[in-house]
């Protein structure tokens, strides 16, 4: 067997699709930062963004992380499903076999962990401080370095496009195509290291998260009157603690597998691969419920303010969430009834698959009846929860169908499956993650998103849905596999081309959400970057307390901490008609920028290249400099911070209370 | 810190105050628990899966781990008293203790390390062929010509070698903790990080008990 690490080159000059990729994107990353150098922002960006560790530029950095992403994945998206449109009977498409494998592999790994959980962390960071009432997260290094070691794992994994390949294996890389006899290139090495990088971050971005919501509410707010989003946090976290460390080891195991003569995922020495998979699934079914309860937090947000009344069941909501913490770690198995664990087991998880169903049932039902008899408002926001509910019923339904195992054994997969988890992931996280998006985009610029693009947006992603993945349900049932490169039968390509043609009104979508962008950035940059200090609640009727203050808020969030005594503390305060405090402010104690994190990122992106490309002097370098970089921090960092003085926390409070009276005036 | 400075962060929920640091530790232990338990399971899976290697009954000498177990758990009560040192505001009691704890935990280290060297030198964990000699390892033949090491031993390094490389990087923080005493003795931050380190230090001591009685004594014995 050759040197693994033999042509890095090879794909750039064989297939054309990687080597025009990889030029574009090198013009791009040119022009970028030399525009950034030309325009004189580099000093900007590396002292108010690259260094920050307040929360909500960290929160920001995460959501453009996931919108680069988001088009990185979805881009891959489209090349699959023109390919198989092409596919068919006598007809071979525009990919080889050993391309098209590793942009599956790539899709489902950029879209769940570098696109869904950076704007799942980026929606933590800006939000939960500001809804708890705190004024940054507990650890503010912490949250910095977490996203560079995000930012290090996203680039590997970009990296694996031009240099190498990436892994051909799928999103969970079952062995042993995983291992080194079915993958002895260094594909799989990307997908390793990189999500190494990335779990690390999600592992310390939830204690960072766990500990500011247990430490730093606002007094008065109880658990039992934190607001639900938090809660979903809460939860979410609880989880990824405790599965990420799982998949940590899985990848450890496979990592020794490949590198040092191990054997614990091969077919000789003893090993056994059926492991892996119970491994890897111990953490992804967890996994779908980490990004799926924010989602079903940011839900409860959104649809009492745009039907204008409370949120229907508060307590209720929060046992949903608690039961299903529980369950989610019961159902594992119904990933792989086909393993053969016998009736009693499948039985059983096949059981409590229908029985996590319940709660999120609950959670649906009492949106429903928040809306009920409410005044609701058709904003962006609005529709994205209200696509949400539609579709992820749909998802859940067909969910059910799965669950039944000897049913299991005609759909595990097929095309069905794939129909049935985009049904949910795309209906359920997607939608809700985009309605948080253009719910909290004021919130972070002080201005709306641009409406009219915001509700196309909408409807081409959720006509775009359907039309994209129904005809995959159908083609599933027909007997279609999933992963296939080319189908014989040549009576379903009419399928296929429905699919290529929903694909493209999501394009549409993406497009529209990207224009909204685009036009805001127009705005920020007529203002030259100075936002003025708009009005705390630009939706009306905001409920929880990060509509309480100015947005932009200011750096410090709230000049006096406030007092919580109910569940929707913002409500209470308006209807109590609180004036907004003009005086009498202290000095804010703040935490100082540090550009440690950078640093530490920067080295764990190299020394993830050195692994991939077993460069051990680079990998002993890298590693000593990490480490020398986080103890030089602890020994010379600022750990004191610094103090915003009383007299500019009074000038940008008077600003915000004129800003607030204007309103009222109108 | 200066007093007043902690008095604002309590006032302002700020994040320097020591529990807040304390809490994101527990919570960080948890999550590496739940890392320790991956690899006991995995541990627990492999635990007769020697295929043509050696088993370890022959190659572990209890005596030897035994020696080392007692090591680790005295360490741990020396980390006490450098607590003890820390409580008292003494940071000649505390380095001295904590210069104890850490002489041991290097000594545990080492002997984990002989007996790693020794596994291998006596060839225990490599698999080999119907006459019994080792077979050359080449990279990624999965159908028994391969070599390398049988899955239990593959599981064997690294459960004890998790715990080993988390001893590790505890002594390294020793090393740290002495230089945070020179550079500012024992001031609330100080105090801190000691804390959490003492935490640490007694998790994997608890760890290690875990691994004596399912590795060895269960594996031994």
């Amino acid at each position: 067997m050759g040197d693994p690490t033999a042509a890095p080159f090879e794909a750039l000059g064989q297939v054309p699709i990687v080597l025009y990729t990889c030029l574009a994107i090198v013009v791009i990353a040119v022009l970028v930062v030399a525009g950034i150098l030309l325009l004189g922002w580099w000093g900007s960006l590396w002292r108010n963004w690259i260094t920050s560790v307040d929360h909500k530029r960290l929160g920001i950095m995460y959501v453009v992380l996931a919108v680069v992403m988001l088009v990185r994945g979805f881009a891959d998206a489209i090349m699959m499903r023109t390919h198989q449109a092409m596919a068919l009977g006598e007809g071979s498409g525009y990919l080889p076999p050993e391309h098209y494998d590793q942009i599956f592999t790539a899709h489902g790994v950029i879209m769940i962990f570098f696109m869904a959980t950076p704007l799942l962390f980026g929606l933590f960071n800006f939000v939960i401080p500001l809804q708890i009432g705190a004024r940054d997260v507990a650890f503010p290094f912490l949250n910095n370095l977490s996203f560079w070691l995000t930012f290090a794992g996203a680039i590997l994994i970009n990296i694996s496009l031009g240099v190498g390949n990436f892994g051909r294996v799928g999103w969970l890389a079952y062995p042993p195509l995983s291992g080194l006899s079915g993958s002895p290139d260094t594909g799989v090495d990307y997908y390793i290291w990189s999500l190494q990088l990335s779990g690390v971050a999600t592992t310390m971005g939830a204690i960072n998260f766990l500990v500011t919501i247990f430490k730093m509410r606002a007094p008065g707010m109880t658990l039992m009157k934190m607001p639900i989003f938090c809660w979903s946090a809460v939860v979410s976290n609880a989880l990824i603690l405790m599965i990420y460390p799982v998949l940590m080891a899985a990848y450890i195991f496979l990592t020794l597998d490949r590198y040092l003569g191990f054997h614990f995922f091969t077919n000789d020495g003893a090993g056994n691969p059926m492991v892996w998979i119970n491994y890897v699934w111990v953490f992804g079914h967890p996994e779908v419920y980490v990004l799926v309860l924010p989602a079903f937090g940011i839900l409860s947000e959104v649809v009492p303010v745009f039907s204008s009344k409370r949120l229907f069941g508060y307590s209720a909501m929060i046992w949903a969430l608690l039961v299903i913490l529980v369950l989610s770690f019961l159902v594992w198995v119904h990933h792989f009834f086909t393993m053969g664990a016998g009736i009693a087991v499948n039985t059983f998880f096949s059981i409590m698959t229908m029985i996590i169903s319940v709660p999120t049932g609950v959670k649906i039902f009492n949106w429903l009846f928040t809306m009920y008899k409410g005044r609701i408002r058709f904003e962006p926001p609005m529709l994205w929860c209200m696509g949400m509910i539609f579709t992820f019923v749909g998802g859940g339904l067909t969910g059910v169908m799965l669950s039944l195992a000897s049913a299991d054994w005609a759909f595990h997969n097929s095309a069905f499956l794939v129909a049935h988890f985009h049904h949910t992931i795309i209906g359920g996280v997607v939608f809700s993650y985009l309605a948080g998006f253009v719910f909290w985009f004021p919130k972070a610029f002080g201005f709306k998103l641009n409406r009219t693009l915001g509700i196309a947006s909408f409807w081409c992603w959720f006509v775009g849905f359907y039309v994209a993945f129904f005809p995959l349900y159908v083609v599933g049932l027909k007997g279609a596999t999933r992963r296939m490169q080319h189908f014989m039968d040549p009576a379903w390509q009419i399928y296929y081309i429905v699919m290529v043609v929903g694909v493209f009104i999501i394009a549409l979508g993406i497009l529209s959400l990207v224009l909204q962008l685009i036009l805001a950035i127009i705005h920020g940059c007529k203002l030259k970057g100075n936002l003025p200090v708009g009005k705390a609640d630009p939706w009306g009727d905001g409920r929880s307390l990060e509509w309480s203050v100015s947005s932009p808020p200011p750096p410090y969030n709230f000049a006096t901490v406030p007092q919580v005594s109910t569940t929707d503390a913002y409500w209470q305060m308006k209807v109590e008609g609180k004036p907004i405090k003009t005086s009498g402010f202290q000095p804010v104690h703040m935490p100082s920028n540090t550009a440690a994190g950078f640093w530490i990122g920067i080295f764990a992106l190299i020394l993830g290249f050195a692994l991939v490309w077993h460069i051990w002097w680079l990998v002993m370098l890298c590693f000593i400099g990490a480490v020398a970089s986080f103890i030089c921090y602890s020994f010379f960092g600022d750990h004191d911070g610094y103090y915003i003085p009383a007299a500019k926390v009074q000038e940008h409070e008077e600003a915000f209370a004129r800003i607030e009276a204007k309103g009222r005036k109108a | 810190m200066s007093p007043t400075m902690i008095k604002t962060a309590q006032a302002g929920g700020h994040h320097d105050d020591g529990s807040t640091r304390i809490l994101g530790f527990w919570i960080y232990i948890l999550q590496d628990l739940f890392l320790f338990a991956t690899f006991f399971a995995n541990f627990a899976v492999f635990s007769a899966s020697y295929s043509s290697a050696e088993t370890p009954k022959e190659f572990i000498d209890l005596n030897f781990v035994l020696i080392e177990t007692f090591i680790l758990l005295t360490s741990s009560i020396t980390y006490g008293f450098a607590m003890i040192g820390v409580r008292k505001n003494s940071v000649s009691a505390t380095r001295l203790w904590l210069f104890i704890t850490f002489i041991l935990g290097a000594l545990f280290i080492s002997m984990e390390l002989y007996e790693f060297h020794h596994l291998f030198a006596e060839g225990a964990p490599y698999l080999r062929d119907a006459q019994g000699n080792i077979i050359p390892y080449a990279n990624g033949i999965d159908d028994g010509r391969g070599g390398g090491i049988a899955a239990y031993w593959s599981a064997f390094f690294s459960l004890v070698g998790l715990h080993g490389l988390h001893v590790t990087a505890g002594l390294v923080v020793m090393v740290c903790m002495f230089v945070h005493l020179g550079m500012h003795g024992l001031t609330a931050r100080n105090k801190a990080r000691l804390g959490c380190l003492s935490l640490f230090w007694h998790f994997l001591d608890i760890v290690w008990i875990g691994v004596f009685t399912a590795v060895y004594l269960l594996g031994v014995l």
